[in-house]
């Protein structure tokens, strides 16, 4: 499937036609409103908050937002931030209740610091990896965001930003520019390996009553791979220790699981797997 | 755009960011609106720690409201609900529809209608 990221910049991609197209599918209302509620339980807000929705398009995530019920802590004050002028004339239209922004959010977040208790992006920070003119680089508009969404986050806030990278170069880059900024971040990967594979990056502000792992929400979650810069070097000489080497033991088990989750017919382990033969005599 | 929104937003200019005078940005020509919103008292009471009371006399002046307390209101006086209604009025019910918001360092103008403010900068200011 093509990359609306390739094609054009977000302000020109989703134009009018677009903007309307992308607001009335289905399809795309049901999986974003599933990923927003996917991220309102990372994010685990107790009380109504003042939430900054990054690339809020149409409001399709801020309307979930508003309507949180009392029961689950809600409902929800929020901020949408927005470089398409179409989307947010549909936001317009479909009369939103939080506020919005027309700004680009690799030009930097303009709000003072601690201003929100938690920050939500769905499908966006991937058009940050794109520079449309010569005088920006992707390195520089994902630091200009990261270093202002950080600031602009309360101690204990939390940011949830679920994202289409285009490869793992895209994912490196937007994570470590997360941790640059100050951030503890962690992925986490829903239905890893599918088509239908979701990553969200998890970022926290501050320590503030976290255990176990930096983000403090991804405990006890699988398939999660937390970023923790302050972990990495002491657990650097470990890693390498264990990291699978093409052809050994765990590689070879790894490589199996794939195989029959596409749905190939595959040898069951057992205590030969991946064990050296004797040499011949 | 809410006043409580208003109340946070900053000049996006780089050399503002470090500025003493950038915040808060000023109202001109502002139209006003007023939507009906729920009364929300525990966001009230999880927000109002947060508001620069200063600022928010300032952009409530611009926009002519001139009876705002002198200092805001803290402890006690946030259990009276009239005072939450008050509040709950100015910031989230009132909107500005129409209008500019201007840096007071820079002289930037950040155009705003249809309550959407236009934060795009030219290249070279950010």
């Amino acid at each position: 499937m093509s990359r609306p990221e390739d094609i054009l910049p977000p302000d020109l991609f989703y134009n009018d036609n677009e903007s309307r197209k992308y607001t009335t599918s289905s399809r795309i209302r049901n999986i974003q409103a599933d990923m927003t509620n996917r991220a309102l339980d990372l994010l685990d807000l107790k009380s109504p908050s003042l939430i900054l929705d990054i690339g809020c398009g149409s409001g399709l995530s801020g309307e979930i937002l508003s309507e949180v019920t009392e029961e689950e802590g809600g409902p929800h004050t929020w901020v949408g931030m927005d470089i398409s002028p179409s989307m947010l004339d549909v936001a317009l239209q479909r009369e939103v209740e939080g506020d919005l922004f027309l700004a680009d959010i690799g030009q930097g977040v303009p709000f003072r610091p601690g201003a929100f208790d938690a920050a939500i992006s769905i499908s966006a920070i991937q058009w940050l990896c794109n520079a449309e003119t010569s005088d920006v680089s992707p390195e520089g508009r994902l630091r200009r965001f990261f270093e202002g969404l950080y600031a602009s986050l309360r101690r204990g806030g939390r940011a949830v930003c679920q994202f289409y990278p285009k490869n793992d170069a895209q994912r490196s880059m937007i994570s470590g520019a997360a941790i640059k900024a100050g951030f503890g971040a962690g992925i986490l990967e829903d239905d890893p390996g599918t088509k239908n594979s979701k990553l969200y990056l998890v970022l926290t502000v501050g320590g503030g009553g976290l255990h176990g792992d930096i983000t403090g929400v991804v405990d006890g979650m699988d398939g999660v791979n937390v970023l923790d810069a302050r972990r990495k070097a002491m657990e650097l000489g470990n890693a390498r220790a264990r990291s699978p080497r093409k052809g050994d033991k765990n590689w070879i088990i790894n490589k199996k699981e794939q195989m029959a989750k596409k749905g190939k017919v595959v040898k069951q382990n057992s205590k030969y797997t991946g064990r050296k033969r004797r040499t011949a005599f | 755009m809410k006043v409580i929104t208003a109340n946070f937003v900053t000049c996006a200019v780089k050399e503002c960011k470090t500025a003493q005078t950038s915040f808060p940005l000023h109202f001109h020509d502002a139209e006003l609106e007023q939507q009906e919103l729920d009364f929300q008292p525990e966001f009230i009471r999880n927000i109002l720690p947060r508001v620069d009371w200063e600022a928010l006399r300032v952009t409530a002046n611009e926009l002519g409201f001139p009876s705002i307390p002198e200092s805001k209101p803290e402890g006690e006086a946030l259990d009276n609900e009239q005072t939450l209604r008050d509040l709950h009025r100015l910031l989230l019910e009132t909107h500005v529809a129409e209008g500019k918001l201007v840096c007071g360092n820079c002289g930037h103008q950040y155009m705003i209608k249809e309550g959407i403010a236009n934060f795009l900068l030219p290249s070279h200011l950010v």
